[in-house]
């Protein structure tokens, strides 16, 4: 593939297609044995008003699990690659993830007061994702106060991120100490899950994913001058804090609201950015929306094997995204040092 | 469920009549029924005077022989044996235990051996009066532990560096492993009573349990068609097969479980796909993750596609206790029951 700095429609439309058959291959395989042909067919009744051949809670299967849960798995997978590459960008950090200023803490924190402190816990539906979400966003805030207070350049910021996202984690840890009859609860949340996801969730984070991921991918000039350094950006008109401000505003939001409604899911944001750059080029006017499409595409074909490896039963899915992205990640190592 | 009901409290409550027996009031035909026990005794008492007042005038007469009256203390030292653990030998009876197993804690009490109790761990729920402390078997403090002063310690399987610790401290440790099947917990409660001196008890918990989930099983009502089950562990859907030891209570009714197939040899607790469980179509749902996570049969209900459900439909969602079906103790017969009880009821028009 040709290395420019310009988005060509090329790898979009790879990108686009990566994503559409991940989704069909999810959403005609799955757990439960309903035919490909006859999900088909049911698409195809859907469509023109015919005869379904599936039965009611086969089509419940269909429409109310497995649909909804391949979308989600394409938006959280998008969000977390979208924000992986723009904190990578901002960064200018190859190591740097979407949970990189604190937001993986935050959300775990939140999530642990919550289960722990409320007395019904996190069992009202869409305090825990409120809570994650907020956290998220908390996280990231506290990060933004402290660097700025200390210089406000990236690397002060990646430093205030690893003490705040330890210290966040640390209140998390005492917490459960404190009441470790929560534990239990508090897992499932931090663990990556799409398990129990519906249209509710797909509806609670859609709008806040197609904000901050036109805001990113609209960003990708941006995060180009940003990467020649402060001086150089400012000397092309860029402000550097402000443009550092909307860029991690936006890609703590995407962050926030995968967070939210699918737990802490590993190795996306690392990998998929890294996967484009490696084929696509270093322009971040490329890597972004292509690390949209690609980790939508990605996290719809991890849980895939993550419902069909051991199926009938299930592996958690951050399981299958440390399986593939760690040796990923190893083998890109060693290209680069290679290089 | 009924969950304060079960075998463990009638087992309370039998030694606490026991002990009362010793000294409160009987009722009148006790002591007319005591009266003819003690009358061949009497006469006895009688001939034995007479035989002493003919042979030998000047030995002082011995009174009668009493009932033998069991010693617990006489059945130390011991060497307590549970399978493949180490033995763990108790030179006397202790009177010091720190139980860090909720499951032990129940079975203490219900065999009588709760006052030998000095502490126990933060997730020993039952009984409400066993004296709870923020001790944790799976990550503890073998100093804090000691602290206690115990002259035994009861801990659950996976308390590794906990018990070389205490192995350092020459506290014996009882290891008690989680019990696959009814009769590893019936073998368990009864080694639990020979290592704390009440072996009889523990015997006749067992004897107890035994008859009242026999009673149970024998009395509920076999469904024309064998039902299927899925009794869930965790909201994201983590299940116990029939090889764990709920699978096994299940099994004595002759439930079919749906996560069979997902469980492994080593795999009792798989989790299985949602779209599974949808389709599988259980006719019975059984809840043990109400009090940890805060799940109801409404927000089972209320979950995307389960609403087709036979169990939904049918109301057939039930909420277990989670410490009643999770624990291989006496209260296991409260779970015997609750599912007995579900089953009745889908035999009801």
């Amino acid at each position: 593939m040709p290395r420019t700095s310009r988005l060509r429609p090329g790898p979009v439309l790879a990108g686009a297609a990566a994503l559409v058959l991940a989704l069909l291959a999810s959403v005609l395989l799955g757990a439960a044995e309903l035919g490909w042909t006859r999900v088909l067919g049911e698409i195809w009744a859907q469509v023109t008003g015919g005869h379904s051949p599936l039965s009611e809670r086969e089509a419940a299967i269909l429409w109310r699990l497995r649909v909804p849960r391949a979308v989600l798995g394409a938006l959280v997978g998008a969000a977390l690659a979208v924000s992986g590459a723009a904190f990578q960008g901002v960064f200018r950090n190859p190591l740097a993830d979407p949970y990189l200023l604190g937001a993986a803490g935050g959300a775990g924190l939140a999530v642990t007061v919550v289960i722990t402190m409320l007395p019904q816990g996190g069992s009202a539906p869409g305090v825990a994702q409120a809570a994650a979400f907020a956290g998220a966003l908390g996280g990231v805030g506290v990060t933004w106060l402290l660097g700025r207070s200390a210089g406000n350049d990236a690397a002060t910021l990646v430093l205030a991120g690893v003490a705040v996202g330890a210290f966040l984690s640390a209140g998390q840890t005492f917490l459960q100490q404190l009441r470790l009859d929560s534990l239990q609860e508090v897992y499932l949340w931090i663990l990556g899950r799409l398990s129990t996801a519906g249209w509710t969730d797909v509806l609670l984070v859609l709008p806040l994913l197609l904000i901050s991921g036109a805001v990113l991918c609209a960003c990708g000039r941006l995060l180009d001058l940003l990467g020649t350094g402060d001086d150089e950006a400012a000397a092309l008109g860029v402000h550097p804090g402000r443009a550092r401000a909307v860029v991690l505003i936006a890609a703590s939001l995407a962050t926030a609201a995968a967070v939210s409604v699918a737990g802490l899911i590993g190795f996306v944001g690392l990998v998929v950015p890294h996967l484009v750059r490696l084929a696509c080029g270093g322009s971040h006017r490329i890597i972004v929306p292509l690390s949209l499409l690609f980790g939508g595409a990605f996290l719809v074909l991890a849980d895939m094997l993550a419902r069909s490896v051991l199926a009938p039963a299930e592996l958690p899915i951050g399981v299958i995204t440390a399986f593939t992205g760690a040796p990923f990640f190893a083998v890109l190592l060693h290209r680069g040092r290679r290089a | 469920m009924a969950a304060n009901s079960g075998a463990f409290a009638r087992g309370v409550a039998a030694c606490h009549r026991t002990r009362r027996a010793h000294v409160a009031h009987r009722p009148d035909h006790e002591d007319v029924m005591l009266g003819f026990r003690r009358l061949p005794a009497l006469l006895l008492a009688v001939l034995a005077l007479l035989f002493a007042g003919t042979s030998c005038a000047t030995r002082t007469p011995s009174p009668a022989p009493a009932a033998p009256v069991e010693d617990p203390a006489a059945a130390f030292p011991a060497q307590i044996t549970i399978e493949g653990q180490e033995p763990v030998t108790l030179p006397q009876q202790p009177k010091q235990i720190v139980s860090l197993s909720p499951t032990a804690t129940e079975s203490l009490y219900a065999i009588g051996a709760g006052e030998q109790v000095k502490a126990t761990d933060q997730f020993s729920t039952f009984p409400p009066y066993a004296p709870r402390t923020d001790l944790n078997g799976l990550a503890g403090d073998a100093a804090v532990v000691a602290g206690h002063d115990p002259d035994l310690v009861i801990a659950p399987e996976g308390a590794g560096e906990l018990v070389e610790g205490l192995h350092e401290l020459e506290i014996p440790v009882l290891i008690t492993p989680a019990a696959a099947s009814l009769d590893e917990a019936y073998e368990q409660i009864e080694t639990l009573g020979q290592a704390t001196g009440h072996s009889r008890q523990a015997h006749d918990v067992t004897r107890r349990m035994r008859d009242d989930i026999n009673k149970i099983v024998a009395d509920t009502p076999k469904p024309p068609e064998p039902l299927s089950y899925f009794h869930e562990v965790s909201p994201d859907f983590y299940t116990a097969t029939s090889q764990s030891f709920v699978g096994g209570v299940y099994g004595l009714f002759g439930l079919t479980n749906i996560a069979d197939e997902a469980g492994g040899a080593d795999n009792d607790f798989p989790q299985l796909s949602q779209e599974r469980i949808v389709q599988a179509d259980p006719d019975l749902i059984f809840l043990s993750d109400v009090k940890c996570c805060g799940v109801s049969p409404q927000s089972t209900a209320d979950r995307p596609g389960w609403d087709t459900l036979t169990a939904v439909r049918e109301n057939r969602v039930v909420a277990l206790d989670d410490d009643v079906a999770s624990r291989w103790g006496p209260r296991v017969v409260d779970l015997v029951r609750a599912v007995s009880d579900t089953i009745t009821r889908t035999q009801r028009p």
